[in-house]
């Protein structure tokens, strides 16, 4: 690709940050200029404010929820891979079980996280569970395709070296998934994140281990509306970088070979 | 084996490979029943029409694939893949990865793999077919220099005339539905054989010989096709 056509490194990180700037700036001065009262929409200077003053409790209250939402991420990815390896193992198996995962995806969360939470006595568990639920999809659709989408030919090779089963897992299919298990875990990464808050939200759980979801609910109750969107940041920038992690570990994993780390991005 | 598309030369090699079961007969190779498994000495070495390597793994370790599944010791199949690799001269490419060489370069790769478990039987099923003329003719050139220094039996799908009659020491020509072999033509020019042989008088009339007779072959088939049943 010719490099004048191509957006430089440095200019993929500072327009997005010009953009939030210039945002920034605008809802600064129209909550200012229309003099909106901070308890319906704060300036980002108040919401600034507040994640400055209430730092403490919201640190409190990332780690909890961030606690939950990677816990669940690891759960997600290690069954999701192990349920995939099962999957196609044989088509019978796949096309039995395959409907019940997507039973799983399709039935809204937080219609199910009521009786998880009734059914789990541990609140902390059964939140885990709620976002294990919402970010395991992802991990067994793509991995499992991407088990199957093995090269023919190269299958074929394999076959006519009499290679075991175990070779053709360990040499072939597992190598070959990695793009699609990348993919997935970089949707499920957003997705675990979302799972432990709208859990926290049907949970309502507040004292020591109360997470970023249940500030939002309090602050929504007390006006504390600076609060509310401090709070709200918070999630938002822990998506970017639970995202921004997978994408990173997928460079490392993929740039030496495959084409959606080699070719330069447009 | 010469034939036009869809004859069943792929078929063909898929049988011999032993990827497919024959529907009836049986396949016999120097004189023993092929389908028996475990025949001593029966080693099989496969090139397909793409180069068909690992795009994760490095060249060095794609040639060595078929040594790995045979379970034979990392070092020995070092040497052997080394060897192996020499042989068409990528021994400076070994730790680079497929897609960083040309497509002729993977398709040297793809041979060395198939020449590493030094086979007694070759099987190439249109190897140089998606590469250039120019390329396509050095790799024909260089594979009869590594036919000449192996001990082994090389047998060949194309379906360009030119390549069958310059690398084959017999041609024979596949004609469709039902996929059988309709002719079979000796060439009778000594090996080595060089670039001159392809502008020579001979080469030329072989060449028309075999056009007519796959012409045949065509014509065959479609007045086959055409006749009510």
């Amino acid at each position: 690709m010719n490099e004048n056509d191509a957006p430089s490194r440095a200019l993929r990180y500072v327009a997005p940050a010009l953009i939030a700037a210039a945002l920034l700036v605008a809802w600064q001065a129209l909550v200012t200029y229309y003099a909106v009262p901070s308890y319906i929409v704060p300036a980002p200077s108040v919401v600034w404010r507040a994640l400055v003053a209430d730092r403490a409790l919201l640190a409190d209250s990332l780690e909890v929820t961030l606690g939950i939402a990677l816990t669940a991420l690891a759960i997600a990815t290690i069954v999701g891979t192990a349920i995939a390896l099962v999957f196609v193992q044989s088509r019978w198996i796949e096309m039995s079980l395959f409907p019940y995962a997507v039973l799983l995806q399709v039935t809204p969360i937080v219609a199910i996280a009521p009786l998880i939470i009734i059914w789990v006595k541990d609140t902390r568990a059964a939140l885990v569970l709620c976002a294990v639920v919402v970010a395991i999809f992802p991990i067994i659709s793509n991995t499992t395709l991407g088990l199957r989408s093995v090269d023919h030919g190269l299958l074929n090779l394999f076959r006519m070296c009499r290679a075991s089963r175990w070779q053709i897992l360990m040499r072939l299919r597992i190598p070959s998934a990695l793009p699609y298990f990348f993919g997935g875990l970089r949707i499920a990464s957003g997705l675990s994140l979302i799972g432990a808050v709208v859990a926290e939200f049907v949970a309502g759980t507040g004292g020591a281990g109360a997470g970023l979801a249940y500030q939002i609910l309090l602050a929504g109750m007390q006006l504390n509306v600076p609060r509310l969107f401090a709070a709200l940041f918070l999630i938002a920038a822990s998506g970017v970088v639970l995202f921004a992690a997978t994408v990173a570990l997928s460079r490392v994993a993929l740039a030496r070979w495959h084409e959606s780390e080699t070719t330069p991005a447009g | 084996m010469l034939g036009p598309s869809g004859c069943g030369k792929t078929t063909l090699l898929n049988l011999i490979a032993g990827l497919i079961a024959p529907s009836a007969g049986t396949l016999a190779w120097w004189g023993g029943d092929f389908a028996a498994t475990g025949t001593p000495g029966r080693r099989l070495g496969f090139v397909f029409q793409a180069p068909t390597l690992m795009p994760w793994a490095r060249v060095a370790a794609n040639v060595r694939l078929p040594l790995d599944l045979a379970r034979v010791e990392r070092s020995i199949g070092s040497r052997e893949a080394a060897a192996a690799l020499a042989l068409v001269g990528l021994s400076d490419f070994a730790a680079d990865l497929p897609r960083e060489l040309s497509g002729g370069m993977q398709m040297r790769v793809s041979i060395a793999r198939a020449l590493a478990l030094k086979p007694n039987l070759l099987l190439m099923d249109e190897p140089f077919g998606a590469l250039d003329e120019f390329t396509r003719q050095r790799l024909d050139t260089e594979l009869l220099g590594l036919w000449a220094g192996e001990q082994l039996t090389i047998v060949f799908v194309t379906h360009s005339i030119y390549e069958a009659v310059f690398l084959s020491t017999r041609v024979a020509v596949m004609g469709a539905r039902p996929g059988r072999v309709i002719a079979e033509i000796a060439v009778d020019e000594p090996y080595p054989r060089s670039d001159a042989f392809r502008v020579s008088t001979k080469f030329a009339q072989i060449c028309q010989h075999l056009s007519a007779l796959v012409a045949d072959a065509g014509a065959a088939t479609r007045s086959q096709t055409i006749v009510p049943r």
